[in-house]
């Protein structure tokens, strides 16, 4: 068990605003936590090149094929980051992607949701980028040492990931009533999803007090969710684009943009499995694993051989 | 349900350090797997230099690192708190000599 005077003086490192390293003494609580935050982290950023990696082949001109190409490859290198920060908690990486290839971790569910046209690709930049910013900016901040940097890593290249669906979106919020429709239906199938993206309220979030005590995290789920709708309608009535929510009313005295009610039961329902797309990226991303042993064993293999070879050369 | 883990087909990991610019010194930039020393180049450079933020990469297997622990940093890191004649403000020059803001 960890001791009361070793947790106080943990807590004051974490109040004065120390940043923890990997060797330094912590809580086994805030490291079990810390595993299960940056690995979901990481499994998601992983998933999340399936959905825009759909419309890889597809893309409309050579130039917005490159650039989904740069931004996938970016995600996977999100991903990298993550997964090596969390690895200097001294847990492995093949154990952490196992556990949620057939264990229970589990990804955000934001990418259990299909992608029907190359307006989602533009709205997966704005809004679930733009969401994703939100959310990173404020765990750049992590008492973490690890994950703060890979946080600050991120945010320098999300900004790029955001921009690019936020200027494709204007384009086609400007284009002819057909691609004007596109868009409009896509941000309409997003909107509720990316507000679920920040989590359940604080009120149904246990673990928020936590992980607020410890500086993991320095802001709610409630307080980053506001941040983002005030922000997101300012930028939808920039190009014309509604966004679906007959409640969104400013309200004078808090500055803020009151919205209506998340669907939470949908939430739910795709958290425990049931999104329109969660079977699919789940069998996607096993067989690109079970396919890809025998590459991870030959390439392992080869070098074995040449470490030899050398060995004997010299 | 899960997968045999016991099977260990994991790359060893590698520490990389880059250099941000020309003059600069390396920095830790954070770690990769690479079954070999030239694949981890190639790894860290695709993982951590996609926007040309380093110019030049060190990779280190990272069971080769050894690192001072914190619970030492007290005593460690001593010999150097009770020097202030290490620091110039430590001396004292005449006025006339004292450079101008």
């Amino acid at each position: 068990m960890d001791s009361p005077e070793k947790l106080e003086e943990f807590q004051q490192r974490i109040d004065n605003g120390e940043k923890i390293e990997p060797k330094d003494w912590m809580p086994e609580r805030y490291r079990k936590q810390l595993i299960r935050i940056m690995s979901q982290h990481a499994h998601s950023e992983i998933v999340g090149m399936l959905p825009e990696g759909n419309w890889i082949t597809r893309a409309p001109s050579l130039k917005r094929k490159m650039v989904l190409l740069a931004k996938v490859q970016d995600e996977a290198g999100h991903g990298l980051y993550l997964y090596s920060g969390t690895e200097t908690l001294g847990v492995k990486r093949q154990d952490l992607v196992e556990d949620y290839l057939y264990g229970n971790a589990k990804y955000s569910s934001i990418f259990n949701y299909p992608t029907l046209t190359y307006a989602d690709i533009c709205v997966i930049g704005w809004l679930v980028d733009g969401a994703a910013i939100v959310n990173q900016t404020m765990l750049a901040k992590s008492s973490y040492g690890p994950y703060s940097r890979a946080n600050v890593r991120i945010c320098k290249e999300e900004s790029f990931h955001k921009k690019q669906g936020y200027e494709m979106l204007a384009k086609m919020a400007d284009g002819t009533p057909e691609q004007q429709k596109m868009a409009q239906d896509a941000v309409n199938r997003w909107w509720w999803p990316t507000l679920m993206m920040f989590g359940p309220h604080d009120t149904d979030s246990p673990n928020s007090a936590e992980l607020i005590k410890w500086g993991v995290k320095t802001k709610t789920n409630d307080e980053l969710r506001q941040h983002f709708v005030d922000r997101m309608v300012m930028e939808a009535e920039a190009i014309g684009i509604e966004l679906p929510d007959p409640d969104l009313t400013y309200n004078e005295e808090t500055g803020h943009w009151e919205f209506g009610d998340i669907p939470w039961d949908e939430f739910w329902s795709v958290v425990k499995g049931d999104g329109p797309m969660n079977r699919e990226r789940m069998k996607a991303r096993r067989k690109a694993y079970e396919e890809g042993e025998w590459v991870r064993e030959a390439a392992k293999e080869y070098a074995r051989k040449k470490r030899l070879q050398d060995e004997k050369a010299s | 349900m899960t997968k045999n883990s016991s099977e260990n087909t994991e790359w060893p990991l590698w520490e990389v350090f880059y250099q941000p610019k020309d003059g600069k010194p390396f920095e830790h930039a954070g770690s990769v797997h690479a079954p070999d020393a030239e694949l981890a180049l190639q790894n860290a450079r695709d993982t951590y230099a996609r926007r040309n933020e380093g110019i030049a990469f060190w990779v280190v297997p990272s069971d080769q690192i050894v690192a001072s622990s914190p619970e030492d940093q007290g005593p460690f890191f001593d010999p150097a708190n009770d020097k202030p004649y290490r620091h110039p403000q430590f001396y004292s020059v005449p006025r006339a000599v004292k450079k101008r803001k």
